[in-house]
């Protein structure tokens, strides 16, 4: 074949190939919805899974969040000691992380220690013929594997990054005032000033709603589709975190321009 | 793992959250202090607002009594109208001058309320006549450079 027609037959089946699969996710994320009654009819399924996503990425969501908040007093009073301006650390430390590190780095994390192990998890399932046989019993497998986990992880996803902000926020708080000796007063209440709860706080709980939605649909739909192998399985895996990641950094490109718009 | 075990982990996770949601809107943002009570709306003229935005605060002896509503360009008057929002806990008299002014070298700008003395007070809707526009700085310089320049032959 000509190689001009193979390049574009090639870009066309990729493109295509894309699409299929971004339909395919947005179709079982609306079958999540409209099966989640049926889901939350057994909501022990779904605290166990909050178990397994939420309280467990509690411990390397706090370290992180914590070595980001000193990372950023540190940092932070390094560039405005130049201005003479160190009192306004605690505002810079806070608004970094509500606005964009709180809810960012904690679903990239996510991503990385929730969203594998739904993928892994889901994957095996349906290597093993798990779902074929729920189905094969009149179970919903949408019902009881994907609506629990996919509740799960949206109502996880703002608890975790309230929790990032505001230890991120006490680590910054650590490095400014006993160890650089900011003033204590100065620190919180010009982080008090300007720090609006509406803009800031709400909109950083907004983002990471959406990302919670963004990243277990990626993550379930990664799972449900793989091949039922084991190269198959660590491929998924591997294409959860590279698309959750870019979904992220994506989607929070676009909601900051709406919410700085408004 | 055992099921009470696991609604007490989630709980405790859940009550985390919460708790440090409440922490970010009382002791991070400032969900309480600036909440203000009933207010009244009030306007004013200007002929230049300098860098004034909505949500800015409004002060009287450095004390935030309201903040600043909305910011229209009224073409009859070729004006800046500024709608102030006071709280309804502070009267201010009729003749209440309202000046913009900058806190500190390069902060935000605010509009401070210097009371005055007349007996009746600013109701709903009612126009602050006495303003004072913002200073600006270029107009500053040119004036003092002028002025310097005009004293220049006198040596």
């Amino acid at each position: 074949m000509n190689p001009i027609l193979k390049f574009l037959s090639n870009l066309g089946s990729q493109v295509t190939s894309r699409i299929w699969r971004l339909g395919a996710a947005t179709r079982l994320f609306l079958l999540t919805l409209i099966y989640s009654g049926e889901s939350f009819r057994r909501i022990h399924l779904t605290i166990r899974e909050i178990y397994f996503t939420g309280v467990m990425s509690l411990i390397i969501i706090v370290v992180s969040a914590f070595f980001v908040g000193m990372v950023l007093g540190l940092q932070g009073y390094y560039t405005l000691q130049k201005y003479g301006s160190s009192e306004s650390i605690g505002v810079l430390v806070a608004l970094a992380l509500l606005r964009e590190l709180g809810p960012v780095v904690t679903a990239l994390l996510f991503a990385g220690r929730a969203g594998t192990a739904i993928t892994a998890e889901i994957g095996l399932m349906k290597a093993t013929e798990q779902l074929s046989a729920m189905e094969m019993m009149a179970v919903s497998p949408i019902a009881r594997i994907i609506g629990p986990r996919f509740w799960a992880g949206v109502i996880s996803m703002p608890i975790l990054a309230s929790i990032f902000s505001m230890v991120g926020i006490m680590g910054g708080y650590l490095v400014a005032v006993p160890i650089i000796g900011v003033d204590h007063g100065a620190f919180w209440s010009q982080m008090n000033v300007n720090v609006d709860f509406r803009f800031d706080v709400v909109n950083g709980l907004i983002k990471s709603f959406v990302f919670g939605i963004a990243c277990t649909i990626i993550a379930l739909y990664e799972g449900y589709d793989a091949p039922p192998t084991a190269e198959g399985v660590s491929r998924a895996t591997t294409r959860t975190v590279v698309t959750s990641s870019l979904t992220i950094l994506g989607l929070d490109f676009i909601l900051t321009s709406f919410m700085i718009a408004h | 793992m055992d099921k009470t075990t696991l609604d007490i982990w989630v709980g405790l996770f859940v009550a985390i959250g919460i708790a440090a949601l409440m922490g970010l809107a009382m002791k991070v943002g400032n969900l309480t202090s600036n909440t203000l009570g009933e207010t009244y709306l009030v306007t004013a003229n200007y002929e230049n607002i300098g860098g004034l935005k909505p949500r800015a605060p409004v002060k009287s002896s450095g004390v935030v009594v309201g903040r600043v509503d909305n910011i229209k360009f009224d073409t009859k008057v070729y004006q800046a109208v500024v709608s102030l929002k006071i709280d309804k806990r502070y009267p201010f008299p009729k003749d209440t001058f309202a000046n913009i002014y900058t806190s500190g070298l390069l902060g935000e700008q605010y509009i401070s309320l210097e009371a005055g003395g007349d007996d009746n007070f600013l109701k709903e809707g009612d126009r602050i006549s006495k303003t004072q526009d913002a200073v600006v700085l270029e107009k500053l310089i040119s004036q003092f450079l002028y002025n310097k320049a005009s004293e220049e032959p006198k040596k």
